[in-house]
């Protein structure tokens, strides 16, 4: 829904109804007004159970933590060990997602190369191909294949650290991807072989394969072309994970990439982001579950995404089994995006600081997710990249402070026993127990 | 998701290689199917008043030989057990019908992979290739055959739920493929009598055969009800007496490939399947057309 | 006296050889060379990724992929070939001199592919700049959501033919079986006579005259999103 929704404070003699809420009214006003489903960006905004709900058991007397900054927590990670000769080496845990130039300014993509080289992790392309100022910039570039094959073509393959090849992203299970007519600028109309100004439309199968008995073919095919160099990755929604995660492992990818439902869209209708996938808590115990029963756990890699925030989130989600994480909008929101700074700005296109998640409209007055040049000329790549870089380093050193407070002297060695839950519905989606019992709704009995 | 093979032969030299041959094409569908294999051999058919049914044991070392007492004493007459691996083949001197309800009351503990007068199913977890070793393919002849190599999509990997599954007396259906509404079709089947053994869709298109053809249906009439009441994604191979038939659904994004010599008629999911076998270089190969049922055999689909 | 040229031509046998010592092999010559390829079997990703003036013969039948992404070669299949033949091709050739299965020339943004035989669904899906000659038919779906380039049929078409077609332009000669969403007959007047008899040529198909084939192209009503058109979605 666009638009500020203003909390307003108790009504003496109202009551707002639950089901037929304010935002539920206007919804229905606009759609009767416009014949068409409200597409938006960014991800599912609907409270559901998340890392939040996790705590960290730390060290006390049965368990000792290690020294804040005399001991050492190590924070690097290698993905793509199971085939790949030169798999990828990260310095620290946190990737940046797949975002395509066209949802993002070029100045964006830029900011995002050079936050990430600094700290020594990777970025990812999008659906729309690799542009040569983020291979410039990214010191890791990790290349999607998207169904839309937009871009797509073999220098870049070759040119690439790993290959993403995607099924589908958190927002979307399910769903292709969308850019609108006004983001469709020549140098995107360019890239993608599209008209200018058209409404993108991409397809939601890839084009010569479907199923993972016929992604085992693509994956050899992928090899073959890049001499068995790099690694490949399957980049899931988070939806029927067990199964998805046990058949890409068949399928023969060197890591998985699992994107929860939180997860951000530059464009996607409102009710698929709301109402189709699972929350990245529920989905990361599946994975590990099938991977660990096909004995592949930490040799097929486990990068999680959909809504990580803080290096809490970090820890939680490498305790629960990951070996990275990945991040899309929190990446956007350290280059700007939503600051109170530009709070008139959004308000007179609609929003709110705060609120903005009109990514599809390409107006971004803070230059992230337009093609505008007057618009994307306001983000400075450099400054950009160095708040990037900031942030990054600020989650890893959380990630160390909740690791050392565990007694883990690797990120990687944080596991699902140091967890516990705040509530159910989170215990029994992360399987680990309630606070203070030994209950994991559905899989231990409480005493 | 999976491979299937089947392969139909036209001269009695082949015959004898129809389990080599067979052997073949499942190694090279293995990497599409690496979780379990299957095959329905066609072959040495019993005189009418008589059924083949092939049984399956999860004991470690089954008493064969008791079975085989009981079933001669309660049915008057029935063959040594022909064993291969975890199956054993009897020859019964019964209607099918009689014996597989005798079979389920009495040795519950057991699985009736398939039932008919030429029909033998086998089908069992495990790799492909270790398969075909377990089962001594090699050895096995026959009038035509179908295998499959399974890579499980939702439901588990076990023995049960391997292909082919049996669709009635000498009927049997492989699938390469995903189902999207089997399981609101499962529970509509199962109130018509049609009883399940797994959670896997392909159990259920082959469920919904048996209760079409129940129902008085021709297979040909079954086949395409699959095109209007089955959702998602699948192509079909299903086993008869005389022979075989293909089905693609609408859409056919699962691959399908046919070829004819004078000596046999193929179908598999990749070619590298169809190119084991003799001849095949110079072997006529087109692919099915999607909604469109194909068969080969002596007789027509009329049930 | 000029000195004679020498033809370099190696060959691998796929019954001994690896395909990956093939494509790896295909891969270390910036000049290219000449290169047989005894049975395939129908293996796949043959000849995949080339990226020099190699000429590639391939004596058999191929799986899936063959000549995938491939740049400046000219690959040329005695035989028929599996899914997706020439995907993603940037340049070159590729001759099919059997029949293609499904997804023939996905996504392939420049080159030219050529089918002797017949092609199977979804030849030419997303197709980025290419341009695609089939002798025979091509199954349903043709040309899915083609962006650019050509395609181009001296059989029947399928069902659901250019089926959400951005600018690639079709011309068939035979009967089509069916329209997909968006895509509608257009006139066919000099230029894409013109363009056709090249295609045609190029292909080596001198004998059949361009003035028998219709063009098809987008009606271009799904370019943007409009609520009456949602009956097409």
């Amino acid at each position: 829904m666009t638009g500020p929704s203003i909390a307003n404070g108790w009504h003496p003699g109202l009551r707002e109804s639950a089901t037929f809420d304010r935002g539920v009214i206007a919804e229905i006003q606009r759609a009767a007004r416009e014949g068409m489903y409200d597409i938006r960006g960014f991800g599912a905004k609907r409270p559901m159970p998340h890392f939040d709900d996790l705590l960290f058991l730390g060290a006390s007397v049965s368990r000792y933590p290690l020294e804040g900054y005399r001991e050492r927590c190590a924070t690097d990670v290698v993905i793509g060990t199971r085939f790949a000769r030169e798999p990828v080496r990260l310095d620290i845990p946190i990737t940046i997602a797949g975002m395509s130039f066209g949802a993002l300014s070029g100045q964006a993509k830029e900011a995002l190369g050079r936050g990430a080289t600094a700290v020594g992790t990777s970025t990812t392309t999008g659906d729309g191909g690799m542009t040569p100022e983020e291979r410039e910039h990214s010191r890791v570039l990790v290349y999607q294949l998207l169904p839309s094959r937009y871009g797509m073509n073999p220098d870049d393959l070759r040119r690439a650290d790993a290959i993403e090849i995607v099924v589908g992203q958190g927002a979307k299970p399910g769903g292709g991807g969308m850019l609108l007519g006004h983001k469709i600028s020549d140098r995107v109309a360019e890239m993608r072989d599209l008209p200018v100004g058209i409404d993108q439309r991409s397809a939601c199968r890839h084009p010569d394969w479907t199923g993972p008995d016929d992604l085992e073919i693509k994956i050899e095919e992928l090899r073959e072309i890049t001499d068995w160099r790099i690694p490949i990755y399957v980049k899931v929604g988070a939806s029927r994970t067990y199964y998805d995660v046990a058949l890409a492992v068949k399928a023969g990818a060197d890591a998985i990439v699992l994107d929860g439902m939180q997860g951000g869209t530059a464009a996607t209708q409102d009710v698929f982001i709301e109402h189709v996938g699972i929350p990245i808590l529920a989905a990361i115990p599946q994975a590990v579950e099938s991977l660990v029963e096909l004995g592949m756990h930490r040799e097929v890699q486990l990068i999680v995404s959909g809504g990580i925030r803080s290096g809490a989130d970090v820890a939680k989600a490498l305790a629960l089994g990951a070996d990275a994480v990945s991040i899309g909008t929190a990446a956007l929101i350290a280059l700007g995006d939503n600051a109170p700074e530009h709070d008139a700005a959004y308000r007179s296109i609609g929003s709110a600081a705060g609120y903005y998640d009109d990514y599809q409209a390409g107006l971004d007055p803070a230059g992230i997710s337009t093609q505008e040049p007057e618009l994307a000329a306001r983000l400075d790549p450099v400054e950009g990249g160095r708040r990037l870089a900031n942030y990054l380093r600020t989650m890893t050193l959380e990630a160390q402070t909740l690791a050392r407070a565990c007694g883990k002297s690797h990120l990687l060695n944080l596991e699902p026993e140091d967890l516990v839950a705040l509530t159910i519905e989170a215990a029994a989606m992360a399987r680990v127990p309630l606070a203070g019992t030994s209950w994991i709704p559905g899989l231990v009995a409480s005493p | 998701m999976c491979g299937i093979a089947g392969l139909y032969t036209k001269s009695a030299t082949l015959r004898e290689q129809l389990g080599t041959l067979l052997a073949d094409m499942l190694e090279q569908l293995s990497d599409r199917g690496p979780d379990s294999a299957g095959v329905a051999f066609y072959r040495d058919p019993v005189p009418a008043g008589s059924c083949k049914v092939s049984l399956h044991s999860p004991a470690p070392a089954p008493d064969w030989e008791a079975l085989h007492v009981e079933l001669s004493t309660h049915f008057g007459d029935a063959s040594p057990p022909s064993i291969r691996a975890t199956h054993a083949v009897f020859v019964i001197a019964a209607e099918a019908d009689d014996a597989q309800a005798w079979l389920t009351e009495r040795h519950p503990e057991l699985t009736l992979m398939s039932a008919g007068r030429t029909i033998e199913i086998y089908k069992e977890a495990g790799l492909p290739t270790r398969f075909v070793e377990r089962f001594a393919l090699g050895e096995i002849t026959g009038s035509h055959a179908l295998g499959h190599t399974r890579m499980a999509t939702e439901s588990r990997v076990t023995t049960e739920h391997s292909h082919p599954f049996s669709t009635g007396l000498d009927l049997c259906l492989v699938h390469n493929g995903s189902l999207s509404n089997h399981n609101r079709l499962r529970r509509s089947l199962q109130r018509e009598g049609i009883r399940f053994r797994t959670d896997c869709d392909s159990e259920v298109a082959a469920g919904y055969l048996t209760w079409r053809l129940r129902e008085g249906a021709s297979l040909e009439q079954a086949l395409e009800g699959c095109l209007s009441d089955l959702d998602g994604f699948y192509t079909f191979a299903v086993g008869t007496a005389d022979g075989f038939a293909v089905l693609r659904d609408p859409i056919a994004c699962k691959p399908a490939v046919m070829a004819e010599t004078d000596e046999w008629v193929a179908m598999a999911s990749e070619y590298r399947a169809i190119a084991v076998l003799p001849g095949a270089e110079d072997a006529v190969t087109w692919e099915p057309a999607p909604g469109h049922v194909y068969s080969w055999g002596t007789a027509s689909l009329v049930a | 006296m000029a000195t004679p040229e020498v033809i370099r031509e190696t060959s691998f046998d796929l019954a001994v050889d690896t395909v990956r010592s093939l494509n790896q092999a295909l891969h270390s010559d910036a000049s290219g060379g000449r290169v047989l390829v005894l049975h395939p079997g129908g293996r796949h990703a043959v000849a995949v990724g080339l990226d020099a003036p190699y000429e590639v013969e391939i004596e058999g039948h191929v799986g899936y992929y063959c000549a995938g992404m491939n740049k400046l070669a000219t690959v040329r299949v005695h035989g028929n070939c599996g899914v997706g033949v020439a995907e993603n091709m940037m340049s070159g050739v590729v001759v099919v001199e059997g029949s293609a299965s499904q997804s023939a020339g996905a996504s392939a943004r420049g080159g030219l592919l050529v089918i002797h035989g017949d092609a199977s669904a979804r030849c030419g899906i997303s197709l980025k700049g290419a341009d695609i000659v089939v002798r025979g038919s091509i199954g349903h779906m043709g040309a899915f959501m083609g962006q650019k380039g050509c395609l181009v049929v001296c059989g029947d078409a399928g069902e659901s033919l250019g089926d959400s077609l951005y600018e690639a332009r079709l011309y068939v000669r035979g009967s089509v079986a069916g329209l997909g969403a968006d895509c509608i007959e257009k006139e066919m007047r000099s230029e894409h006579l013109a363009h056709l008899a090249s295609l045609l040529t190029a292909a080596g198909f001198d004998d059949v005259d361009p003035g028998e084939f219709r063009r098809y192209g987008s009606a271009r009503r799904l370019y943007n999103f409009h609520v009456d058109n949602l009956g097409s979605y």
